[in-house]
């Protein structure tokens, strides 16, 4: 055995191999076991010092709490060690490859983090006096001017919270220019490759979901479209479409869909998950587009943050402008007004109400707004460039051993799989989803879109390197020739090498526990002395 | 551009490999006449220099809520939050997650959603509560769909002490989706008679208490009558702090807790990102919006998370689920989590004590001041104060003194002259006696 100049052996001895010790801690290493919160806090422990002063007087009525909280504390070292042990249980983008599709696992640039901890936009308050956060107006208008101009459209509702509640913005908007109209329209069309926001966002507001047919290219199918309409004259408030689609497939009818639609009085949602695709290409506005939420968190990266906060503004066709609620931002003579009531309403402005208490997610604007600037005109169209080579160069990377449901055809910024190459294998999607984590990858978006057996949807985004593809390519051909060679053990009980092995979530769901209960002290049996 | 690992060299071998001789050969399926052609008209790319350069200057517009004396609230409250915070969220491994789809290599961030969960139900003293929602506003929108599908009935009560925004929220909705709701008008005293609102028609009354204007508001005979007509408590608050020091609204017979997380471990923000916390009854845990993190055990028998409950979710459940929402607040939820590991039970309450302390000393500073008059009685960290001229001047003109002191109702209840002079006014921990002392004589000499 060889040593080095400390004495200690820089070769590991040939027993150390195969043994794998059954640990006391049940850590293995780096990864460690760590407990709830509740399970080691001191109820008497506090990481906050609070000097109370002893002049206090009290106006509670009779509100006093008397109920026990009963939630532990941690000392500041406990709180730091315990939070940076669960944090290393998870995969993260800056870790590895994040290959969900439709989600956009892209670089999140840590400029964006810093300006958006600026005090003159962190540490402001959404009801201080107007007057005090001219720059707070300034960027919201920036921000809303970027988006008017890479979609091609009129006007923007900034305060939406996410996606869905972008899409919730854009339909309400819908429904009350319907309204405005003096239609009340029953129908939205959806069609079944959509996401699953769509259909509930429009079930929310009462409409009646109707399907449309997809084409065997995936896409939308013109002559059942036209077929439906006609089905439902008079009765159609709009359709919610996603472009590029769920497929990863630019709708290459779009604008005869658009045509066809408001031919038949009704609107043109489009479900902007997947802009990140086409900026800098096409703009949405030129597309035939009537509203579209922007998902700053996966086109303009603002960290998804374990899922969320994310941001949805809806970018608004003129139609639609005077419907966009409140709070929105005027531009006058004086520069930028901050409308918030109806009382300060112009004629024409007919906003449905509101989406939010304040002004909507002002951190994710900075950071949206940091990344737009920083990419500018030029990188954004590079970046949707990057994304649809990167997805296109997995897709030639693997479409000899894995199967494409459409044929192999240019896909945009994600390219879809089926599940025809593990035939016969007894390898599902998800057993290779779980042995892609054994591999060091986090699995690709699985089982969506529904269309598509066993869907794979696998989304690189330009944040990744050639050679960063390259492995992940000859990783994912390895697993499929492991599993059409038969070697199923890889698959059906992996992971094996996470954090943790599968889990069982039927159990979870069958008998929900929700929070943490003080375990019933443990029955001891008296044990008999020999 | 620095975000983008490939080379012009690489992206020539991709494009030759991929088979096509041209990137737009990849994009041939946009119509050619919706085609850009030409950059877009915005600025080309920038350094990391010349954003900061120009953001910082748009942020040095603003006046910062550390750089004034501060008592501005009215749903979102100027706190100290720990460094300890900004540094845990900031990880990358918190930060650059997704979604806990894949259970197995995100536990990380299922075991805090399962620790915020206990912290939010024994807080509000409800049985169970969910992963977040996006803010109190839209979670109060949830609770009174969900309120509809639990009773089968349309009808919403809301009380004239919520905020009002919160209102116009659930007001939108409902109308949106044919639901009644009957708004009784501003309460600044708490002196409304709501109980003589709830019908057998009544699917839930809404109640905020600390309420919009500060004012605590006894909810077990509100619980009384909505449990004996068939109906649902909603209980909102804005200031989760003040959960620390009174009584929570499970104990006072709630069916739905619902509020606003910010104070704890999230900064103002202008408004967002916050964090909504909702809460409920074991039994109406299947009618719940939202994401739940629940508690299980792997192949190996180790205990572990995931998130459960998914059928009630869109994804699955399409046009049937309890509601669109995918998102949550996660990030917000850890900052939550984080700061509320570290207070405890003894720190919050210590907080809250300070909180309220503050804010009986902001009062009698305050009604010291002639044309003052204060219109609650019981109240935690924020009150109301009729001022004897219109309050949104006097904000102004205290802002232009430098003091930034509190919401004029009238900004968000406009035209309406019983509320003109109406000013909601908060102090938190951050505020020192010299701001109390500050604000008490620019009052003075402004009311003179």
């Amino acid at each position: 055995m060889s040593m080095n100049t400390q004495g200690r052996p820089t070769a590991p001895g040939e027993a150390g191999e195969r043994f794998r010790p059954k640990t006391f801690t049940g850590n293995r290493g780096l990864d460690m076991e760590e407990p709830l919160i509740f399970e080691f806090g001191g109820l008497e422990t506090s990481g906050v010092d609070l000097d109370e002063p002893d002049d206090l007087e009290f106006e509670l009525g009779s509100h006093k709490r008397t109920a026990s909280i009963n939630l532990p504390g941690l000392a500041e070292p406990e709180a730091m060690r315990h939070f940076v042990r669960l944090s290393r249980n998870n995969y993260a983008i800056d870790s590895g490859l994040y290959p969900l599709g439709s989600c956009t696992m892209k670089h999140n640039p840590r400029l964006n983090e810093k300006m958006a901890r600026l005090p003159g936009f962190g540490d402001i308050h959404p009801l201080q006096p107007v007057s005090t956060v001219p720059g707070a107006l300034e960027l919201i208008d920036e921000l809303a001017h970027w988006l008017m101009v890479m979609t091609g459209t009129e006007a923007v509702a900034m305060s939406p919270k996410a996606g869905a509640h972008g899409e919730l913005c854009g339909m309400m908007a819908i429904k009350a220019a319907h309204t405005a109209a003096g239609r009340s329209p029953e129908i939205v069309l959806v069609p079944e490759s959509a996401h699953g926001t769509n259909p509930a966002t429009a079930a929310l507001l009462g409409y009646k979901v109707v399907a449309i047919a997809a084409k065997d290219d995936g896409t939308v199918a013109l002559q059942a479209l036209k077929e439906t309409i006609a089905k439902h004259d008079g009765n159609i408030a709009g359709i919610m479409l996603t472009n590029p689609n769920t497929c990863g497939l630019f709708e290459r009818d779009i604008m005869e869909i658009a045509d066809l639609i408001h031919a038949a009085g009704g609107y043109f949602y489009c479900d902007g998950a997947n802009f990140n695709a086409i900026v800098g290409k096409a703009r949405p506005g030129d597309l035939g587009v009537d509203a579209m939420h922007i998902n700053l968190h996966k086109t303009f990266s603002t960290p998804h943050g374990g899922g969320g906060p994310g941001s949805g503004p809806v970018v608004l066709s003129e139609r639609l402008a005077p419907f966009a609620p409140l709070p929105f931002i005027r531009k006058t003579v004086d520069g930028l007004d901050l409308v918030e009531t109806e009382a300060a309403v112009y004629d024409g402005e007919r906003p449905f109400g509101r989406m939010t208490a304040f002004h909507g997610q002002m951190g994710m604007y900075v950071r949206a707004l940091a990344y737009m600037q920083s990419h500018g005109s030029d990188g954004l169209r590079q970046a949707s460039e990057d994304a649809v080579l990167n997805a296109n160069y997995v897709r030639v990377g693997l479409q000899d051993l894995m199967t494409l449901p459409y044929g192999e055809r240019p896909c945009m910024h994600e390219v879809l799989f089926d599940d025809s190459f593990l035939k016969n294998t007894g390898v599902t999607t998800l057993d290779f989803a779980k042995a892609m984590i054994d591999e060091g990858y986090h699995p690709m978006t699985m089982y969506f879109p529904l269309v598509v057996h066993g869907a794979m949807l696998i989304e690189p985004t330009e944040s990744e390197s050639r050679a960063s593809l390259d492995l992940f390519i000859a990783t994912m051909r390895d697993l499929v020739m492991s599993a059409q060679r038969g070697e199923s053990e890889r698959f059906s009980g992996a992971p094996y090498l996470a954090p943790r092995r599968r889990l069982d979530e039927t159990g979870a769901a069958r008998k929900p526990v929700l929070k943490w209960t003080m375990p019933e002290p443990a029955e001891v049996t008296p044990v008999a002395a020999e | 551009m620095r975000y983008l690992p490939l080379s012009e060299t690489d992206r020539t071998d991709m494009l030759a490999r991929v088979g096509v001789n041209s990137i737009d050969a990849l994009f041939a399926d946009i119509p050619d006449k919706a085609r850009l052609n030409d950059l877009m008209d915005l600025p080309r790319r920038a350094s990391e220099m010349q954003v900061e350069r120009q953001l910082s200057a748009l942020a040095a517009k603003n006046t910062t809520a550390s750089s004034v004396p501060f008592f501005v609230g009215a749903g979102a409250y100027k706190h100290h939050v720990p460094a300890t915070v900004g540094h845990l969220i900031q990880r990358s491994e918190f930060l650059t997650s997704y979604t806990p789809y894949q259970p197995e290599i995100t536990q990380g961030t299922l075991q805090y959603l399962f620790e915020f969960q206990t912290q939010v139900a024994h807080l509000t003293g409800m049985d169970v509560a969910n992963a977040s929602m996006y803010d109190g506003s839209t979670g109060t929108g949830e609770a009174v769909l969900m309120a509809h599908r639990i009773t089968k009935r349309k009808k919403a009560v809301l009380s004239g002490g919520l905020h009002p925004q919160y209102r116009d929220v659930v007001d939108g909705l409902s109308q949106m989706a044919d639901d009644a709701v009957f708004s009784l008008p501003a309460d600044p005293a708490g002196t409304e008679d709501i109980l003589s609102q709830i019908d057998d028609e009544t699917s839930c009354v809404v109640v905020q208490s600390p309420s919009f204007y500060g004012q605590l508001i006894d909810l077990k005979p509100i619980a009384e009558k909505a449990h004996e007509k068939g109906a649902l408590l909603i209980a909102v608050f804005t200031e989760v702090v003040s959960l620390g020091l009174i009584e929570p609204p499970g104990t006072q017979g709630a069916d739905i807790v619902v509020g606003e997380g910010q104070s704890i471990g999230n900064g103002l923000n202008f408004g967002g990102p916050y964090v909504g916390l909702f809460a409920t009854k074991q039994k109406y845990i299947r009618q719940m919006p939202g994401r739940l993190c629940g508690e299980t055990v792997d192949a190996e028998g180790k205990r572990g998370f995931v998130l459960t409950l998914s059928t009630r979710e869109q994804h699955i459940r399409r046009d049937k689920a309890t509601s669109n929402i995918c998102t949550n607040s996660g990030l917000c939820c850890l900052a939550f989590t984080v700061h509320m590991a570290l207070l405890g039970q003894s720190g919050l309450t210590k907080l809250a004590r300070i909180n309220h302390g503050n804010a009986v000393k902001l009062k009698k500073a305050l009604v010291a001041v002639p044309g003052v008059e204060v219109l609650n009685d019981a109240y935690f960290n924020e009150f109301t104060i009729r001022l004897a001229k219109p309050a949104h001047a006097i904000v102004e003109a205290l802002a232009e003194k430098g003091i930034l002191g509190g919401v004029p109702v009238s900004r968000l209840e406009p035209g309406k002259p019983e509320l003109e002079s109406l000013l909601v006014v908060a102090s938190t921990e951050v505020n020192t006696d010299e701001d109390r002392a500050a604000f008490a004589s620019a009052l003075k000499e402004l009311l003179a």
